[in-house]
């Protein structure tokens, strides 16, 4: 079983995908003989070809168009995004033709397009190349959005969403991409979309989030547990649809949440979270819901990049916060 | 300084505006058949036009993109493309759709506000409508990109207003279509007017054709009112694509007779001189002077043919009417293949409530 990086596990479902299925095709700025900015496409033009791995010309609001066209002629397209500061031309094409195809075509024409794109900052990147957009994709009917946390879920949802019939925008993690390594079966073998899942669990408070935050939760949980804290944790894993029910059932079971993403607060993904647990769950909370988020600042330049990213003991003291007697 | 590159714009007018001929005809302009039928979609697009029009002025459609003026482009594209071609429309080419096998019912269907307009049961393969102006470019060039994987010997056809040019997707799309020689068409359908803005102040191009050459794609304008150039020159940009010869953009010069749609006032912003000496060049008086004179054509005939359009337009405006409302359902039944658990419940809700209020 090889061990590798969540850059690599996308390698190897590619590289499985374009094997398995003549009609998978990749597009994207430098993806061909230079791997892709992050590899992500090391060696699959050598091996596939060059009309299987294709580099466009630069001009993303090209690659969402084109990736329409492609689809609705049957093929898998999987387009990449370099940076999803770069997603904004392509978000017309997403929202007003990928999302929609299906529908207006009452299933006539459908789009089984995948749109990879890094997500999040914390590599020392320059501006625009650490955004985290999610809410921008969520926010349209008709499209999935998934975001893995570790090599082997990257692996098996990058499989899935190339195998959905339906558009699916796939967010990885950045400062993930190299972080560490993984045992991953190259089996092909997809995991469930639509599915969050309890990476960890616990009994006093419930800790949603996704992504590279995944890990600084995680590490948030286990010093916690030092003090006897016994956390849950969610890794959300389709930011949409959102799977609320596993929520609701570990809120109902600890009383306590605190919503952790990098994006910025106003309108994130946490305030939906949060609403639907108000909504659906209040009477299980002991204790306000609590947010960790980015601000609502531009994020900073890499200097900064950290004040702005959630840290460990930000979400410590969030989940101490949530423990406090209101006495 | 030494001149490295060279570029010219071709011209093509085979029949002016009095009917004459004015160049050398190809071999199908001597097909009293096929001209006639052309003529005849010209004809049946005019009154389905005029219908459609008073259909909206009495309630009974929505917002409407009327084509008078533009029938001979429409029609002459719809001729030469191939069924297994892919058409990616703007919104007013009813000459090239109901050709290719679009319904006038799906047509009204769609202007009535209901997506089942656009489930083809003709052009299983075409897009619908396009709104967002300039989108629809890029799905050409990435319908043709899969009939190049794939080795197909099929064409795309992109349709663009002259408005539609100064959309970056436009630009993007054809520079895309050069560098991968895909086999796609760019028809800029220039009708004088982008709503209120006149061809004149979209752009300083002498023409639109030449909105290929900076991207390494050749073009060529043509009467878009002459039935016969436009065929002739489809024909062989359709035929150099399917060759593997590349694209082409293909300016298509003709007027709007008509109001942007039926939301729109031309006479707040277009001299009413200019819409009257536009009304000499239109191209169905063109084409059927044309074949009168072949004595392919009479009285009798346009008659007869005016008789039988009203008869189909007729029985699509019954076929719309008595289509039945979609039912709520529709809103999720078609957003995925699966749908997620949390839209079922919202589905549920839509039970509930119906069809929403009146207004």
């Amino acid at each position: 079983m090889p061990r590798v990086t969540l850059v690599e596990g996308i390698n190897l479902a590619l590289a499985r995908a374009l094997a398995d299925d003549p009609d998978v095709v990749l597009i994207g700025e430098d993806i061909g003989v230079n791997g892709g900015v992050f590899r992500a496409t090391l060696g699959l033009q050598q091996r596939f070809g060059k009309m299987r791995v294709q580099d466009t010309p630069l001009a993303e609001g090209l690659i969402g168009g084109m990736a329409v066209g492609m689809a609705s002629q049957g093929l898998k397209v999987v387009a990449e995004i370099q940076f999803m500061g770069f997603l904004y031309p392509a978000l017309d094409q997403i929202a007003n033709h990928m999302a929609r195809l299906r529908n207006r075509t009452r299933g006539r024409l459908t789009c089984p397009v995948v749109v990879r794109m890094p997500h999040g900052g914390g590599i020392h990147a320059p501006e625009h190349h650490s955004e985290s957009l999610e809410v921008l994709l969520c926010h349209h009917a008709g499209l999935r959005v998934v975001c893995p946390s570790s090599p082997a879920r990257a692996y098996g949802l990058l499989l899935a969403a190339i195998r959905d019939p339906d558009p699916v925008m796939f967010l990885e993690p950045t400062r993930l991409y190299r972080l560490a390594k993984q045992d991953v079966l190259d089996d092909g073998q997809a995991l469930a979309l639509d599915a969050a899942l309890v990476l960890r669990e616990g009994d006093d408070v419930t800790l949603v989030t996704w992504g590279a935050m995944v890990h600084d939760t995680l590490r948030a949980a286990e010093q916690l547990m030092q003090e006897k804290i016994s956390c849950e944790v969610i890794d959300l894993s389709s930011l949409s649809p959102i799977d609320h029910d596993t929520i609701l059932e570990s809120v109902a079971h600890t009383g306590r949440l605190v919503i952790v993403h990098e994006a910025a607060r106003n309108a994130g993904l946490g305030a939906e979270i949060a609403a639907t647990v108000a909504e659906k769950g209040l009477y299980d909370l002991l204790a306000p819901i609590v947010r960790v988020t980015g601000y609502d600042t531009v994020m900073p330049y890499f200097a900064q990049e950290r004040a702005y990213i959630p840290s460990v003991a930000r979400i410590v003291d969030a989940v101490r916060q949530t423990l406090q007697d209101p006495s | 300084m030494k001149t490295i590159a060279q570029f010219a714009i071709g011209y093509e007018q085979l029949l002016d505006a009095d009917s004459r001929v004015c160049g050398e005809l190809p071999p199908f302009a001597d097909d009293a058949d096929q001209m006639r039928r052309m003529y005849e979609m010209m004809v049946l697009c005019r009154l389905f036009d005029t219908k459609a029009i008073n259909l909206q002025r009495t309630g009974r459609l929505g917002t409407y993109a009327p084509c008078t003026g533009h029938e001979a482009t429409h029609v002459a594209v719809g001729a030469v493309m191939r069924p297994e071609d892919v058409l990616c429309p703007v919104y007013r080419e009813y000459g090239t759709q109901i050709w290719r096998g679009v319904t006038l019912t799906e047509i009204l269907t769609y202007w009535a506000g209901d997506e089942r307009g656009c489930h083809f049961a003709g052009p299983r393969e075409d897009f619908p409508w396009c709104v967002p102006i300039g989108s629809q470019t890029p799905h050409a060039a990435g319908v043709a990109m899969a009939f190049k994987v794939r080795g197909q010997a099929r064409c795309a056809v992109a349709y663009i207003g002259d408005g539609g040019t100064s959309q970056g997707a436009f630009h993007e799309s054809i520079n895309l279509a050069g560098a991968q020689q895909l086999p796609v068409v760019f028809v800029i359908v220039n009708n004088g007017w982008a709503i209120s803005v006149p061809a004149a102040e979209q752009t300083a191009a002498e023409t639109f054709a030449q909105k290929g050459l900076g991207n390494g794609v050749p073009g060529v304008q043509v009467d878009g009112n002459d039935v016969i150039a436009v065929r002739k020159v489809m024909q062989q940009a359709l035929d150099k694509a399917r060759s593997g010869g590349g694209p082409t953009v293909v300016e298509a010069v003709t007027y709007r007779l008509s109001d942007h749609t039926t939301a729109d006032d031309a006479s707040r912003y277009r001299p009413a001189a200019e819409l009257e000496a536009a009304w000499q060049r239109e191209p169905l008086l063109r084409t059927r002077r044309f074949l009168e004179q072949k004595g392919w054509w009479n009285e009798e005939r346009e008659a007869a043919l005016r008789k039988d359009c009203t008869t189909q337009i007729e029985a699509a405006v019954q076929g719309y009417q008595n289509r039945g409302t979609p039912g709520v359902d529709a809103m999720f039944d078609h957003l995925f293949a699966r749908l997620p658990a949390g839209l079922s419940e919202q589905r549920d809700i839509a039970r509930q409530y119906g069809s929403g209020e009146a207004h």
